[in-house]
C-alpha cells in the first residue's frame, strides 16, 4: 500500500471513532465562546442525560426492549453518591464507583425476574421499580432527607482541581461523555451489537444464532443501568444537591421520549434527542408550561411518521432510496 | 451424524410427534415432507430446540441434546433457517450474515467495547467469511445494501448465508423455497446442490416435490405426526402409504 492509501484506510477503519473525536475542540473551545454558566448548565445537563440515553438506548433500540424506569437508576447513582460522601466519607470518585457497583447489582437482581416480561408488562414492571425507588427516597427522610432533597454533596476534584464551577465541569462531563459513546458505537458494530439487534427481532430466532436471549437481556439491562447511576452520580456532583422529583417516573418517561425522538438503536440519535428535549425546554416558555402536553405530542407525531425515531428512520428512508435507485440501475 | 429415537410432542393432549425415528447420514441431504399439518415444523423445532420435545432422545455428535436450550444446541454446530425469515431489516446484508457469526464473535461486553486490536481483527476475518459466504450464495454485490431494500428471492439467500457462513455441521432448511418462482427455485437447488459438494450435512423441510426429488439422498414422509415411509426419492415416488397421505385413499387407488 502506498502511504496516501494507508492513510484512507486508516481514516476509513477509525471513521466512528474520528467523528467523535471530532467533536472534542468544539466541545473544547464552546466554553471560552460561551462563558455564561446557564447555557453552560444546560449543556453539561445534556451531557448527562445523553448518557442516561445511550444506555436506554442499547436496551430499547438495540435489544428492542422497554424500561419506564431507568428514572430510578439515575436517582440510585445520584443518592448512592451523595449518601457515600456525605454520611459515609468517601471521597467522590470512589464513590461514584461503588454506587454504580451497587446499582448493576440492583439491576442484576431486578432484571432476571422483570426481564421474562417483555412489551406492556415489561413496561409496567420497571414502571413500578421507579415508584417504589421514588417512594423511598420520598419517605424515608433520615436518610435521603425526603421532599426538600439532599444538599452538601462536595464537588468531584480531578489532579489539583475542584470541579465546582460550570466552566470546570464542562471539560470533565463532556470528556466521560466521549468516552462513553465510543464505547457505546463499539458495542454496537460487535458480535455483541448484532446479537442484540437479532434478539430485537425475534428471541426465538436469536436463540437459533447461538444467542443466550436471557442472560443477554440482563446484561444489556445491567449495562444500561451502570450508564445511568454514572450520570446520576455526575449530576449529583455537579448540582451538589438532589431531589426526588428529578428522579420520578416523568423523568424515566422524559429519557424514553428522547430515545424515540433521538431515533431507536442510534448512537447519534441519542445525542440529538437528548440534547434537544433538554435544550428546547429552557429557550421556549410555553415549552415550559406544557412541557408533558408537547413531549406527548412529539412522541405520537414521531411514532405515527417515523416509528423508528427521528434520525434513524430517515437515515432508513435515505438508504433504502439509495439502494432501490441501484436496483433500478442494475 | 444426527439421530432421533423416538421423539414424541403433545399440543394439549394432541400428539403433533409420534414416536418419530431417523437418522441423517452424515455429508448427505434428508428431505422431511409431508402434508399440511403433518409436524414437520414441530419436528424441525424440537431438534433445534426451540420447543423442548416431551420424550425420545435426539442425539447430535454423541450427544443428547433433547433437553437443551437452543442456544446451546446452535453453539454445537447446528443452524437453520425459517420459513418466513427473521433477518435483522435494521442492518445491512453483510451485518445480517455476520448475525451467523455471532457464536464466533464472543460475547464479552468488555471486550466488544473497548474493540481492542484483538478484537479489530477478528471482526475483520469474520467480515471476510461473511463476504465469502454472500459470494457463495450470489448477493455480494448488494452486501452493503439495507436488508429491507432486497428483493424476496435475494431475502431468502441471505438467510441461507447465514445459515451457512459459520460451517456448521448440520443445517436445517425450513422450506427455503417457499413463495419463489421456478426459475428462483431452480437456483436454490443449485445452491443447496452445491452445498452438499462442499461437504454439508442438510435435513430440507419442504413442501416442492420437485426439489426434493432433485436434491435429496433421502426421503422421510411424516403424517399426522407419525413416520411413514423412509428412502430413495425413488422409493418414495412409489410408496403408496405416501401416495395415500399425499391424495387421500381414492387417489392411491385410481
Amino acid at each position: 500500500m502506498t502511504s496516501r492509501e494507508k492513510f484512507t484506510y486508516f481514516i476509513f477503519h477509525h471513521r466512528a471513532g474520528l467523528t467523535v473525536w471530532g467533536l472534542a475542540p468544539a466541545l473544547l473551545f464552546f466554553p471560552f465562546y460561551y462563558d455564561n454558566p446557564y447555557i453552560l448548565g444546560i449543556t453539561n445537563l445534556v451531557a448527562i442525560n445523553v448518557i442516561i440515553v445511550l444506555g436506554l438506548n442499547l436496551f430499547v433500540g438495540y435489544a428492542g426492549q422497554i424500561s419506564l424506569g431507568h428514572a430510578a437508576f439515575f436517582g440510585l447513582g445520584a443518592y448512592g453518591s451523595a449518601l457515600l460522601t456525605v454520611d459515609y466519607g468517601l471521597r467522590a470518585w470512589p464513590a461514584m464507583g461503588l454506587a454504580a457497583l451497587l446499582v448493576a447489582l440492583v439491576a442484576l437482581l431486578l432484571g432476571g425476574p422483570v426481564l421474562r416480561l417483555s412489551g406492556h408488562y415489561l413496561a409496567m414492571a420497571t414502571l413500578g421499580f421507579n415508584i417504589v425507588i421514588f417512594t423511598i427516597m420520598v419517605q424515608w427522610d433520615e436518610v435521603t432527607g425526603g421532599p426538600s432533597g439532599f444538599a452538601g454533596i462536595p464537588p468531584l476534584t480531578v489532579g489539583p482541581w475542584i470541579i465546582d464551577d460550570e466552566f470546570r465541569f464542562h471539560f470533565l462531563v463532556w470528556a466521560i461523555t466521549l468516552i462513553i459513546i465510543t464505547l457505546c458505537l463499539n458495542l454496537v458494530r460487535s458480535g455483541v451489537g448484532r446479537g442484540l439487534a437479532a434478539l430485537a427481532v425475534d428471541e426465538r430466532a436469536a436463540a437459533g444464532l447461538g444467542i443466550d436471549v436471557k442472560k443477554e437481556k440482563v446484561k444489556i439491562f445491567v449495562l444500561s443501568a451502570i450508564l445511568a447511576s454514572l450520570a446520576g452520580s455526575l449530576y449529583a456532583h455537579c448540582f451538589l444537591f438532589v431531589n426526588p422529583d428529578t428522579f420520578g417516573i416523568f423523568a424515566s418517561v422524559d429519557f424514553v421520549i428522547m430515545v424515540v425522538v433521538g431515533g431507536m438503536g442510534s448512537v447519534w440519535g441519542s445525542l440529538l434527542g437528548a440534547g434537544l428535549l433538554t435544550i428546547l425546554p429552557e429557550f421556549l416558555d410555553i415549552f415550559e408550561t406544557y412541557k408533558d402536553i408537547i413531549h406527548g405530542l412529539i412522541l405520537v407525531l414521531i411514532l405515527l411518521f417515523l416509528p423508528q425515531g427521528f434520525v434513524t428512520g430517515i437515515l432508513d428512508i435515505i438508504r433504502t432510496r439509495l439502494a432501490l435507485k441501484r436496483r433500478q440501475n442494475a | 451424524m444426527l439421530e432421533l429415537i423416538r421423539v414424541n410432542k403433545n399440543f394439549g393432549g394432541l400428539p403433533a410427534l409420534n414416536e418419530v425415528s431417523f437418522s441423517l447420514n452424515s455429508g448427505e441431504i434428508t428431505a422431511l415432507i409431508g402434508p399440511n399439518g403433518a409436524g414437520k415444523s414441530t419436528l424441525i423445532n424440537c431438534v433445534s430446540g426451540i420447543i423442548p420435545c416431551d420424550s425420545g432422545k435426539i442425539i447430535f455428535k454423541d450427544q443428547d441434546i433433547s433437553r437443551l436450550p437452543a442456544h446451546k444446541i446452535t453453539r454445537l454446530g447446528m443452524t437453520r433457517t425459517f420459513q418466513n425469515f427473521r433477518l435483522v431489516p435494521r442492518l445491512s446484508v453483510l451485518d445480517n450474515v455476520l448475525c451467523g457469526l455471532t457464536v464466533q464473535a464472543g460475547r464479552s461486553f468488555i471486550k466488544a467495547m473497548l474493540r481492542l486490536p484483538a478484537t479489530r481483527h477478528q471482526e475483520r476475518r469474520l467480515r471476510l467469511m461473511a463476504q465469502e459466504a454472500l459470494d457463495l450464495f450470489g448477493i455480494i454485490a448488494k452486501a452493503d445494501w439495507p436488508l429491507a431494500a432486497l428483493p424476496y428471492g435475494d431475502k431468502k439467500r441471505v438467510e441461507m448465508a447465514r445459515a451457512f457462513v459459520a460451517g456448521p455441521d448440520i443445517v436445517l432448511l425450513d422450506e427455503p423455497v417457499a413463495g419463489l418462482n421456478p426459475e428462483e427455485t431452480a437456483e436454490i437447488a443449485a445452491l443447496i446442490k452445491q452445498m452438499r459438494r462442499n461437504g454439508y450435512t442438510i435435513l430440507l423441510v419442504e413442501h416442492d416435490m420437485e426439489l426434493v426429488m432433485k436434491v435429496s439422498d433421502q426421503v422421510v414422509v411424516l403424517d399426522s405426526g407419525r413416520l411413514i415411509a423412509g428412502g430413495t426419492p425413488e422409493e418414495i415416488r412409489r410408496n403408496p402409504l405416501v401416495l395415500e397421505a399425499y391424495l387421500g385413499k381414492i387417489g392411491a387407488a385410481a
